[in-house]
Parts: structure tokens; sequence; C-alpha cells
């Protein structure tokens, strides 16, 4: 579904990524893990079309979209969230989940100016998509009126990944979807993950320090380390290869 | 889930003029507009219209700057090519029926500075805040630079400015400023309503994804050459409109008219009546052009309306008024816009709490 291949970027003389190898099968979670530092965000960003990478294609769907802008991959069906979250901070819950329908609405400026007539019947028809598939999935239904600002940490990272579902998206990138939450926020996530993709069947690439959930929940993982891919396979597989552990310690050390 | 919200309404839920206090604000000044010319003096209708061609161009620079975040100093200019194009085109057509001309020249007006305003906009996809704002001005100066070139004399009458013509809607002749405050006043409505509208689609949230978070916006799909150049369209259109207006209300037009005064004082209004609010440009054009009207009134009572004192005066209004605006922007820097909500707010909770 989603693949890279041979991936370098590099920031001045930091190699962020050297060579990175895998493809996120149709359906299914695959975990991105790494020591801090080790390019899982430089992937994810080189993935949606911010960084060009040195070298390597990205493939979605088995077409090259390494040269296009992250506009249209949103139009190809890819979704992401932030490490450190990006959501529209002075609007509305609903505002910024509504700002996930735009590839999927078709209303032009003309229609817009006028409003009645097609545009409010598209509004209206994103709004209850958006009840019905994001809010009652997520269970944000008590906040949907409320200004981000008023959230706490976890509900924010909760309505980024809802406004990242108002896409449909065919893949969704996650990175570091449950950082820095407490143990009850980390497993209704984790349970909000298993969902989404249980529900829509939609592709998961996961970035994520929680080695538990990452367990869990992926059926491949990969594993970076400055920059490098140093393994990739099941999660049984990957927590017994040596270079795996020793990057680990290494990093605990 | 709640199964009582199972068949809420989104409609109703969607609604602008959600509380008894907005319908009852919009729909009173509604009537005012449309009484006002039964009773108003020749100057007050004249004021009237004065404020209703600049709000058509505020709220035009509101959906730029106060919506997109992209801050121009050059958009007295699309006023210019609207009002020029205006003349132009009902000099070039003269042979068509007098009262489909406005019809014809009034969109062609608006469409050829959207054209010009999403070529200047070209260095928005590079170049963001002061840099921008330089650019615009920079193409301004240059526009303004080109109608008072000898070359085009023929066509924009040069330095020394050109007569325009009175407009005829389908034979009415709107040859007094009373008829024109009709025309003006509900183009202004029109206007100020189609704005508001974007607001409530997709092609308005995305111009305020842009303004609140670039990258975001693009993560959504949003294409920001697309958005950006639309915004600047937009934008150019409306002051076009306003231009066009200008050209028929005032007898003659000249260069100087649409300098960077003009530019200027559109990105103040919309500074002091609240940017990126649907009512911003209408507080902020009354404050604009009322404030100085009043400044100028109470002086010439003070010093009892002789011309020896008006040489010191004249520019003494100027400076007072400067001042009012930096006091206020000091004090409530999110505009007019800001008092009223708060004013509202504490209206709609009366008689229960204040603040
Ligand atoms: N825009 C940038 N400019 C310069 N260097 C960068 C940039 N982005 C990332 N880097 C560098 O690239 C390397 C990889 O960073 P990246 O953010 O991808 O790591 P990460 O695996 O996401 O780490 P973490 O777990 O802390 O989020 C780091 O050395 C980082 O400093
Ligand atoms: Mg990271």
């Amino acid at each position: 579904m989603l693949s890279v291949s041979d991936l370098h970027l590099s920031f001045g003389g930091i190699k962020a990524l050297q060579g990175v190898n895998f493809e996120a099968k149709e359906g299914e979670i695959t975990g991105v893990i790494g020591p801090n530092g080790a390019g899982k965000t430089s992937l994810f960003n080189a993935i949606s079309g911010f960084y060009a990478p040195d070298k390597g294609k990205v493939h979605f769907d088995g077409e090259d979209i390494t040269g296009i802008t992250p506009d249209k991959r949103a139009s190809l069906g890819m979704a992401r969230t932030f490490q450190n979250i990006a959501l529209f901070r002075g609007m509305t819950v609903l505002d910024n989940i509504k700002l996930g329908g735009h590839t999927r609405l078709n209303t032009g400026l003309f229609s817009a100016f006028k409003y009645f007539g097609s545009a409010r019947k598209e509004e209206l028809e994103l709004r209850r998509d958006i009840e019905e598939r994001v809010i009652d999935l997520l269970e944000i239904d008590h906040i949907r009126k409320y200004p981000i600002t008023m959230l706490s940490y976890g509900l924010q990272k909760r309505v980024e990944l809802a406004r990242a579902l108002a896409m449909r998206p065919r893949v969704l990138l996650l990175d570091e979807p449950v950082a820095g939450m407490n143990r009850e926020e980390t497993a209704d996530m984790a349970r909000f993950i298993l969902d989404v993709q249980e529900q829509f069947g939609t592709t998961i690439l996961l970035v994520e320090h929680d080695m538990h959930m990452v367990m869990d929940i992926c059926s491949h993982i990969v594993v970076l380390n400055f920059g490098q891919q140093i393994a990739s396979g099941t999660p049984a597989k990957v927590s017994k290869n040596p270079a795996v552990i020793e990057a680990y310690l290494g990093a605990a050390a | 889930m709640i199964n009582g919200n199972l068949k809420a309404d989104y409609g109703a839920d969607e609604r602008v003029l959600n509380n008894r206090n907005k319908q009852l604000f919009v729909y009173g000044s509604m009537l005012l507009l449309a009484l006002f010319p039964l009773f108003a003096d020749d100057y007050a209708v004249l004021m009237a219209c004065k404020m209703g061609i600049l709000l058509i161009a505020v709220v035009g620079i509101n959906v730029l700057t106060g919506y997109t975040g992209l801050v121009s100093l050059g958009h007295g200019a699309f006023v210019a090519i609207g009002a020029y194009s205006t003349v132009i085109f009902s000099n070039l057509f003269s042979g068509l029926p007098a009262g489909i001309l406005p019809i014809i020249v009034v969109p062609l007006a608006i469409l050829v500075s959207a054209l010009v305003g999403i070529i200047v906009g070209l260095p928005s996809l590079r170049v963001k805040g002061l840099y921008l704002a330089v650019a615009t001005l920079a193409a301004s100066f240059i526009v303004k630079f080109l109608i008072e070139q000898d070359l085009f004399a023929p066509w924009t009458g040069g330095i020394v400015g050109i007569d325009t013509p009175v407009p005829n809607l389908l034979g009415w002749e709107l040859d007094t400023k009373r008829e024109m405050y009709v025309l003006i006043t509900a183009l202004a409505v029109g206007t100020m309503l189609a704005a508001q509208n974007l607001f409530r689609t997709r092609v308005g949230r995305a111009f305020i994804a842009i303004r609140d978070r670039d990258y975001s916006a693009e993560i959504l799909g949003i294409s920001l050459l697309r958005y950006k150049l639309m915004s600047f369209a937009i934008s150019a259109g409306y002051c076009g409109l306003s231009g066009a207006l200008g050209a028929y209300f005032f007898a003659r037009i000249l260069p100087e008219q649409f300098g960077l005064d003009l530019s200027l004082e559109l990105v103040a209004a919309l500074i002091v009546g609240g940017m990126g609010r649907t009512l911003g440009p209408l507080f902020g054009v009354v404050v604009v052009l009322l404030v100085p009207e009043m400044i100028k009134i109470t002086m010439s009572g003070a010093t009892g309306g002789s011309l020896e004192w008006a040489r010191y005066t004249a520019p003494l209004q100027e400076i007072v008024f400067g001042l009012l605006l930096v006091f206020f922007l000091l004090k409530e820097p999110l505009g007019i816009n800001q008092i009223t909500d708060r004013i509202l707010r504490s209206a709609n909770r009366w008689p229960f709490a204040r603040g």
C-alpha cells in the first residue's frame, strides 16, 4: 500500500535517514520505533512530502509520489497527526474536524458566496458524516463546540486523530499518538486506533515510544537507529533482535 | 451515544444568527439602512455613500489579511483598477445601450482587478509578512505609475484624471447621490453577506487554516497555491467593485485618489474594526470616515470657521486622528468587534451575571 525504498535524507551534516526500506501492508498497523533522534519524524516528513529525500522513492498504491506536494498526497488519501499537536488553536473542535473534510468536498468559490443551495447541502452532509463516523467513534461529542485551547493534552491528541479521520484516509500516519498520556488515556487511544483499523480498514503507520502499545497492536515493526534501518519484522522477531536490544540498551545507558 | 440526539437538526445548529440579539441587530440595521435616505440630509447621504464604497474594499481586504493572514499595503491599486476599468470600458463600449452598459462593465472591472490580484499575489507563495507587504506596495506604485503615463492618457486621462459616466441600470439613471445610495447600500450588504458565506464552507475554512498553521492546512489537502491566490483574487475583486462604484459616484477620478493613503486607510479601517471578523470592516469604516469628519467639525466650530486658522488646524486634524488610532490599538488591539462582543455577551447573560 505504502512503501519507501532506499530513502536517504540529510540536514547539512546530519544524516537523518540512510537507506530506509519497508512496506506498510494494506489494512495493517506497521510500527516505526527507535531511540530519540533516530529519524522517525523525518521519515514521516519525507512520506508526507514536507522534506524531499536526497535519494530513494515513496510509493503509494503503486504510484511514485516522491515529487508531489503534501496537499496532493492528502488528496490521494494520506492523513497524518503530528508529534507536537498541530491543531488550529483558534477554532473549535468541530471546525478543526471539518477541515479534515476539505478534499472530499466540492464547493467552489461561487457556490460558497451563495451558500444556500449546493454548498449548504454539502456542509450539512459533512456535518452529519463527521458526527456519525468520527465524533461518535472517538467519544468527543461533549467537547465539539469547545475551542482547542480549553482541552487537555490527551483530548487534543484525540481531536487531531478525529481531524485526520474526517479525511477518510486510506493511509494514516500517527506520530507518537500517546506521548505524554496517562495509562488510561493510552489505553483509550490504543482502542481507538484498533477501532479505526477494524471499521475502516485503514492502513496505519505508527511511531511510538510506548513499547507495550507497539508490541500489542502492530503486526509489523521497523526499527531505526541513527537514520539506519537496523531491523524489521513481526513484534516477536524484532524484540529478540540483538541489534535492537543493543540500540535500546545503548540509548538507555 | 445519546440516542435523543440522533435526529438532531444540523441545519439549525449551523445557523449564523443563532440568538435573538444577533437577529435583532442585523434585521434592525437592514431596516434602518432602507429608511435612511427618507430622512437623512444630503451630507449624511454623501457620507453613507462614501462609507459603503470604502466598506466593500475593506471587506475584501479582510478576506486576505484578516482571514488568510496575508498582509497587503497595496490594495488601493485594485480600487484604482476597478475605477479606471469602469471608465475605460464604458468609453470603449459606448455603442451599447446605456441601460445595460454597467451590467457588462462592472463585472469586467471586477474581473480585471481579480486577475491583476492573482499576479500581485504570486509572491505570497514565497514570502510572508513584511516582505509580502513591501511586494504589494511596489506593485501598487507600478499600477499608479502606469495610469499616470502620457502614453495611456488617451484612455486614463493621465495625471489630470478623467470624467466618469453616470450609471444607468436598465433605463434608471442614477444621477443623484440618493439614488447612488440605494445601489451602493444594496451592493455593500450583498458583498458582506457573500463574504460571510465563504466562512461557512470549505473555501473560507481553508483560508483560516492557512492563516493559523499553513503546514497543517497542506497536510489536510489544502493547496497553498490555489487558496492564497484565490484569496488575493477575491480581495482584489472586492476592491475592484469598490473602485467601480467610486467611479460612478464621483464626477471625476484622479490617480492621486488611489495612492498609498488609500491602501493604508483600508488596512487601518480593518485593524480598528477587527480583523477576521464579519462586522470588523463595518465598524472600522465608520470610525475611519466619521471620526476625522467629527474632528473637523469640532475644530472649525472652535475656530469660528476662519480660513486663517484652517491652515493650522488641517494638519492638526490628521495628528489627532493618528494619535487616536495609536491609543485605540494599544487599548483594544483586536478592534471594535471585540468591544461589541463583550457588550453582546453581557446582554445575553442579563440579568443573571455581568462580564
Ligand atoms: N528540520 C531539521 N533540520 C535539521 N535537523 C533536523 C531537522 N529535523 C530533524 N533533524 C535532525 O534529524 C535527526 C532525526 O530527527 P527526528 O526528529 O526525525 O527523530 P525522531 O526519531 O522523530 O526523534 P524523537 O523520538 O525524539 O521524536 C535528529 O538528529 C534531528 O536533530
Ligand atoms: Mg519524532
